[in-house]
């Protein structure tokens, strides 16, 4: 795809802008919030699902439907109503390119 | 199409996440020193967090006075004999892998215009930044006559995990059955709001098992139950039915170890078989020493974009020293999120960068009513630019509508991950 293209070319000559770096970092710090229950980078060590690697698409609608109620949750539906769409879909990004 | 920018950073974050250590993008322009005092929750996810966001670029130093983390959190399970001390106890090899380099020692004073950090020992470490994350000390006045009694070991406060953990335990175990347990609680803000009324339902949960003729007598400076009240009422009414008594309002004015009595301003002397008193609380000693203290006294005002103090520059306070923003708790899963956003403002600022925006931050904190049975409290704040200070998102947050079984499960698996996130 030849968006993909440009995008990988720039960001290997280290060319992204400083916008993107700040939003990258941002979405670090945002996402670590998640990693005192679901482990660091999202390798949970057990007993809570891991995220590190979870598509993106998957991890927006999963914490959507907690914000909803549509899935039943005991902490999550709780904590999922203090982020915006815009903050959750930084989180997604972070983890989905975790390994 | 256009070129979106959010497959961009989908697509080069992942290719640089496969190349880096640390899957740091890009790599780390940062460097220089950072010294870390206390190893607690805060100080070892300071530490860790700092190593990996700098891929290494920066050098940590901890400076521990244990030898190994013992965690407040849990520990009132080893009260009641559901957990031992290892169970709680985790060493800091899993930072020395991260590069961090640890140091058992004590600090005992700061030099800001020097960076300077000095030990116990006569040593001397430098900073580029200094992290202090030292939890909290004891205001042994607060309670007449106490300090001679905790010297001596006869009454305990056991509200730092160690030592005075197993001495407590060893206390309820020797108690007759028949006897009575009190609790005496401190005004807010105090460590872990919840943390005395969770130790009342364990103690509880044992004496019913072990004891029944036995009482658990909770004596409240505070006008009321500070944490999820509603939820450990149930629990003292429906599981402890008898058993365990609470009476708020209750400053002590005077303790006589010999007697094992408790005296108050207004209401009648009390008389126990184990006297468990947790004094007032203020930010860890080194704090004062460093001159961090700017509120009551007793708390360390900061930056909350970067955990700066508001009194020395290059110095971020984290944790229970601090002066908490309003519906914060004092916590341990709370520090660690302060933890994080000071490594990323220290990792920015030590890269020649802005620190970062700032993030929202979460706290998840269980209790335990008994053994198997765990309720929890949760929210989630945000940076308000126009007051400076976190603030609870409208909306967000709130408690367990009952005490079940399944989210003592998650409490344990809470406790695993954020030890691991802290330390390993």
């Amino acid at each position: 795809m030849k968006y993909r293209k440009i995008a990988l070319a720039v960001s290997l000559l280290g060319l992204a802008s400083a916008a993107y770096a700040d939003n990258h970092t941002l979405s670090r710090n945002m996402a670590s919030a998640c990693a005192s229950c679901h482990g660091t980078n999202g390798n949970s060590v057990g007993g809570n699902d891991p995220l590190a690697g979870m598509p993106k698409d998957e991890m927006i609608r999963k914490v959507k439907d907690f914000r909803s109620g549509a899935k039943p949750a005991t902490v999550m539906h709780q904590l999922s109503k203090g982020y915006t769409d815009q903050q959750i879909e930084m989180i997604a990004n972070f983890y989905a390119a975790q390994k | 199409m256009t070129f979106n920018r959010r497959d961009f950073l989908k697509i080069s974050g992942a290719a640089a996440a496969a190349g880096a250590l640390y899957g740091c993008a890009g790599g780390s322009k940062a460097s220089g020193n950072v010294v870390v005092i206390g190893g607690g929750y805060g100080g070892a996810t300071a530490a860790k967090y700092i190593r990996m966001w700098s891929n290494g670029g920066i050098n940590v130093t901890l400076v521990e006075r244990n030898p190994a983390f013992v965690s407040c959190p849990i520990s009132n399970l080893v009260l009641s004999g559901d957990k031992s001390m290892a169970d709680i106890t985790t060493g800091y090899d899993g930072l020395k892998k991260h590069g961090v380099r640890v140091v058992q020692g004590d600090a005992v004073a700061v030099d800001p215009v020097k960076r300077t950090v000095k030990l116990a020992n006569g040593h001397e470490l430098s900073y580029d930044r200094l992290v202090v994350s030292p939890g909290i000390d004891f205001m042994w006045e607060s309670v007449p006559g106490l300090t001679p009694a905790l010297a001596d070991g006869k009454i305990l406060h056991s509200w730092k995990a160690g030592p005075q953990t197993v001495a407590l335990r060893k206390q309820l175990e020797d108690m007759k059955d028949g006897g009575i347990f009190a609790l005496a609680i401190p005004k807010s803000p105090y460590r872990c709001p919840p943390g005395p009324y969770e130790r009342a339902c364990l103690v509880a949960d044992y004496f019913k098992a072990k004891k029944p003729k036995s009482k658990v007598l909770i004596l409240d400076a505070n006008e009321d139950v500070q944490s999820k009240k509603g939820l450990f009422m149930k629990a003292w009414k429906d599981l402890y039915n008898g058993m365990v008594e609470y009476r708020p309002n209750h400053v002590i004015t005077g303790l006589d170890a010999n007697a094992m009595t408790l005296k108050f301003e207004f209401s009648d002397a009390v008389k126990a078989d184990v006297l468990n008193v947790i004094p007032g609380q203020m930010a860890g000693g080194i704090a004062k020493a460093a001159g961090l203290i700017t509120a009551n006294n007793r708390w360390c005002g900061i930056d909350w974009r970067t955990m700066e103090s508001v009194a020395h520059k290059n110095i971020h306070v984290l944790g229970d020293s601090t002066l908490s923003a309003a519906a914060m708790p004092k916590s341990g899963h709370m520090t660690t999120q302060h933890a994080k956003i000071a490594a990323g403002a220290i990792v920015a600022l030590m890269s020649g960068e802005q620190a970062p925006d700032p993030m929202v931050i979460a706290n998840t904190c269980y209790s335990f009513v008994s053994a198997k049975s765990t309720v929890h409290v949760a929210s989630v704040h945000a940076y308000d630019a126009k007051d400076k200070t976190f603030k609870t998102v409208p909306g967000s947050g709130g408690l367990s509508a009952a005490a079940n079984e399944m989210e003592a499960k998650y409490a344990m698996a809470w406790a695993h991950n954020v030890w691991a996130d802290a330390l390993l």
